[in-house]
């Protein structure tokens, strides 16, 4: 490594534009969200009044919104976990020369727009497709209950949108692992649980740990799942701030989106502390 | 028992009890398997309905026709996105990619002070929330009274691009070995030679995945996209917006088209390199 | 691009070069003079600083304080690309995106040479590959490779030529078989080589020059059979072969002959011999150089009496024996097959003997045991 003055000149445009482009508009937002609207003015003029009480306000309102996004965003982190692992497992270890073809297989349907991913799932799985009436004929689900607009759809819908985002991490640390300290640990008695308990799982970690974190930021600020699998009931923190902004209460939309980071931020931080990794990027 | 008969009570054993053993063997198998029939369920209904008859609405099953395939842009608006979609693509993949690498370069290759705040900068995009990200640069724009629309978000889209392409070349910098350069110099190159003939080529793998990283995460975008494109429709924002009355099976068309598109290239791209390793 | 620095020849000369990181100090006020035209080893335990110096000569790293000397140019701080000294680096570091041809062309073209092909073609013929060279770096065996990396160094007819420990990587026959091409290529040549090794017998082998290198400072700088015969210090004793280094002290003279005291019996050695600064001294002999006796045959020359056999190995060229001595030290003897003779047994009382000029001696107050650690085969120095 070399020690001179050339760092710093090939930093000096990326960090440039990210300073206009990204700090400055997270600090102005920031900046705004004491904000409160001035008496008589047109609507979207505020000013400058250090009222941190939007802070409380919002979040006392849209509490409930909250939670359920870090509820759903973690419930969707783990079902994608527990999808992803043996997925990961089997590609890393049991696809011999088809590795790399079903490498790109993964990440493939990931070329088709997001969008209409979501879309198709909604009519799969809406009143219209040929699940939901299949069901009803088997008697498995009633008349009046639905696949879409529920807790459920929405949690899957985002588990299923973040799968290569847990399943690369996840593959790339699993294929790391040298196949033969699982023989070894076989050789010294333990039978295959005891062994990915013990030696396969903590040897992963690393990519459990960015898998997860890759999936759940995301997924807390999410509100496409939101608006197109769920019903009123499960709107998500990222609905409000969505349509709070285009009213526009940018204050409220601000106080708002600090709060989710700061949520994000320490449930980050302690999850990184707890799991022993410290360099993720 | 003779041999002949021990070998006959052998070979009668239960057909269940073989296929038991066989399915535990290739439990993790047949579960990858189902893992992939999963991935691609809403994939191949995309495709399927590409070929619907349908009007407006593509929601039932009205009949099986090339037609949408033939007439791709028949659709009001539908080609119009695209080609936004295309066009902010390139352009936020060409920018990004060019900072992100000079970026990846000063913090993969050199030990300065604020290294590690460098670091930090550049993974703060990938952690913040896209709903934040795109709210904060439109209320930018908005205070310096410029309207959402094509540029803005060219820009957006830099932005969080940047730190994808900066870890990208990273790694690849960093399996770089150092005796390569070393051994340039010691064999007459100056600095600049040493780059541009032994630093780059070797970087250029890493360089072009990040662009083509750059541009299916700026393509596919919508949220980010929604807060700063004002009018300027893109293929995300025009299959939201027709979600609700319906989306013509133009636009399965088209992002079938680019599934297929995408699938090729990428393949190409594997059989050409491991061409490359053997000849 | 061609400098004049580049255009240097002469002596190498290192003047009192010290490099240090922080606290830890690699190469310690460290001067020797390399002849033009010889091939030169730095030989060393890992960790003592010998690649650190080939890489201060290469200019891939700047000395803390001192100078380098090529003839009457000072190439101190010039950069390695102004320098006419190539390397062989350790694991080859062919570049893998260039062929064969273009990474042997690869200096020429940075010179500014336009024809290449001759030389090029010329030195592949001397390394034997002629027939590899459209292939890429990552298609050849590791003795393939070495040989091109070599062939890429020489191909610019450099003042100096440094090897990095160019074998490590090779088996045990290729690695002979290198060692013998290496030698005869720089004598074909006519470069000086400058070798940097931690294998002792490779380092014999080739040089004709060998500097031991220990902590950062040479230990003692001679030919393979001055270091071998005439050892100065204890490490350069027991890291060249192998040696029996038993305590004693000066108590005579007899002509050219010390007469010494090892506990309680007394052997001669000769004069010029002895690097003792009093008269405590360890008494070194190499173990081939002892002679095992049962307690009736007659024996000549130096005798220490009172052993027990306390090992035998058979290793087919010799027998090597453990021999306790009356005052609890174990001495190594290695005896050649080659009377027919039925070995020692273990338990057998035993005199050893052997002829005085054979006997050195370095100043008493030495660790004994320095130079005999075995150290595994490091890939990677500092």
């Amino acid at each position: 490594m070399k020690k001179i003055r050339t760092p710093y000149l090939l930093l000096l445009p990326g960090f440039a534009f990210l300073l206009t482009f990204f700090i400055f508009p997270i600090l102005s937002l920031a900046q705004v969200s004491t904000a409160t609207p001035i008496s008589g003015g047109d609507i979207g003029e505020f000013e400058q009044t250090f009222r941190f009480r939007n802070y409380l306000e919002a979040f006392l309102d849209s509490r409930e919104h909250f939670g359920r996004s870090l509820l759903y965003a973690l419930l969707a982190t783990l079902i994608a976990l527990l999808i992803s692992y043996p997925l990961a497992y089997a590609l890393a270890f049991k696809s011999g020369k088809y590795k790399n073809v079903l490498l790109v297989l993964v990440v493939a349907p990931f070329f088709t727009s997001f969008l209409l991913r979501t879309v198709a799932w909604k009519q799969i799985l809406g009143e219209e497709g040929f699940v939901v009436p299949t069901l009803r004929n088997l008697g498995l689900l009633s008349d009046t209950a639905t696949i879409t607009s529920t807790a459920g759809a929405v949690i899957l819908g985002m588990a299923y949108n973040f799968l290569p985002f847990m399943t690369l991490p996840l593959y790339a640390s699993i294929d790391r692992i040298d196949p033969r300290t699982l023989e070894a640990s076989g050789d010294l008695y333990a039978n295959g649980f005891t062994t990915f308990r013990r030696v396969t799982l903590p040897l992963s970690m690393p990519g459990v740990v960015a898998g997860t974190l890759l999936t759940f930021i995301p997924a807390a600020g999410d509100y496409v799942n939101a608006e197109l699998l769920g019903g009123p009931n499960n709107s998500m923190i990222g609905n409000v701030i969505q349509s709070r902004f285009l009213i526009p209460d940018y204050p409220t939309t601000s106080a708002l989106s600090f709060t989710l980071m700061a949520a994000i931020l320490i449930i980050v931080v302690v999850y990184i502390r707890k799991a022993g990794t410290d360099e993720v990027v | 028992m003779s041999s002949l008969e021990k070998e006959a009570v052998v070979s009668r054993r239960p057909l269940g009890a073989s296929i038991a053993r066989w399915f535990g063997k290739n439990l993790i198998r047949i579960y990858m398997a189902l893992a992939f029939v999963y991935l691609f369920i809403p994939v191949a209904y995309t495709f399927v309905f590409s070929f619907n008859d349908s009007g407006k609405s593509n929601i039932t099953w009205q009949g099986f026709t090339f037609e949408k395939w033939l007439n791709p842009c028949g659709a009001p608006r539908v080609c119009e996105a695209l080609g936004n979609s295309i066009k902010i693509g390139l352009l936020a993949t060409i920018f990004s990619t060019i900072l992100g690498t000079l970026i990846a370069f000063a913090i993969g290759r050199y030990l300065f002070k604020g290294r590690s705040a460098s670091n930090l900068l550049i993974f703060l995009p990938m952690a913040t929330p896209e709903i934040v990200l795109g709210a904060s640069i439109l209320s930018l724009f908005l205070v310096l009274q410029i309207n959402p629309g094509f540029w803005p978000t060219v820009i957006a889209h830099v932005v969080f691009c940047v730190s994808f392409v900066v870890v990208t070349v990273k790694a690849r910098i960093a399996s770089l070995d150092p005796k390569l350069e070393q051994a340039a110099m010691d064999l007459y190159a100056n600095e600049f030679q040493t780059f541009r003939r032994v630093t780059l080529p070797l970087v250029a793998p890493g360089i072009a995945a990040a662009a083509l990283l750059a541009f299916s995460l700026s393509f596919d975008d919508f949220i980010i996209t929604n807060f700063n494109s004002g009018t300027v429709t893109t293929f995300p924002k025009f299959i939201y917006g027709a979600a609700a009355r319906g989306i013509p099976a133009q636009a399965n068309v088209i992002a079938s088209a680019v599934f297929f598109l995408a699938l090729a290239l990428v393949i190409i791209g594997q059989v050409v390199s491991r061409k490359r390793k053997v000849s | 691009m061609v400098d004049s620095a580049n255009s240097a020849r002469g002596d190498l000369k290192l003047t009192r070069v010290t490099k240090s990181y922080g606290d830890f100090t690699a190469v310690d006020d460290l001067s020797l003079t390399i002849p033009e035209g010889s091939f030169f080893a730095l030989l060393g335990p890992s960790g003592c600083g010998k690649t650190t110096t080939l890489r201060m000569i290469a200019g891939l790293e700047e000395p803390t304080v001192g100078s380098i000397h090529l003839g009457s140019t000072d190439i101190t701080t010039t950069k390695p690309y102004q320098r006419p000294i190539n390397t062989v680096f350790q694991n080859y570091a062919l570049f893998p995106h260039l062929t064969i041809f273009e990474n042997i062309a690869f200096g020429l073209r940075r010179r500014g040479i336009k024809d290449v092909d001759e030389a090029v073609n010329k030195v592949l013929g001397l390394v034997e590959l002629p027939h590899l060279a459209q292939r890429k770096p990552t298609q050849l065996s590791g003795g393939q490779q070495q040989r091109i990396a070599l062939a890429r160094a020489i191909v610019n007819r450099p003042a100096l030529l440094l090897l990095d420990e160019p074998l490590g990587a090779l088996d045990l026959k290729l690695r002979r078989q290198m060692q013998i091409e290496l030698k005869w290529i720089q004598k074909e040549v006519g470069l000086t080589f400058v070798h940097v090794t931690h294998d002792q017998e490779e380092a014999m082998t080739m040089a004709d020059t060998i500097a031991v290198m220990n902590e950062g400072k040479i230990e003692q700088m001679g030919s393979p059979a001055d270091l071998y015969d005439n050892p100065e210090t204890a490490f350069v004793a027991n890291f060249l072969g192998q040696s029996n280094l038993i305590k004693g002290s000066l108590v005579g003279t007899d002509g050219d002959l010390l007469i010494a005291d090892l506990f309680g019996q007394k052997v001669a050695l000769p004069r010029n011999r002895s690097h003792a600064v009093d008269t405590s001294i360890l008494a070194g002999i190499r173990p081939e150089k002892f002679r095992i006796s049962l307690l009736q045959t007659p024996t000549s020359g130096n005798v220490l009496s009172g052993g027990k056999i306390e090992d035998v190995s058979y290793i087919g060229v010799s027998t090597q024996y453990q021999v306790m001595m009356p005052w609890g030290q174990e001495l190594m003897v290695f005896e050649q097959n080659d009377d027919g003779v039925a070995p020692f047994q273990i338990g057998d009382p035993v005199n050893i003997s052997w002829e005085p000029i054979f006997t050195f001696a370095l100043h008493g107050d030495q660790d004994a045991e320095a130079g005999t650690e075995v150290v595994p085969e490091d890939l990677d120095e500092e």
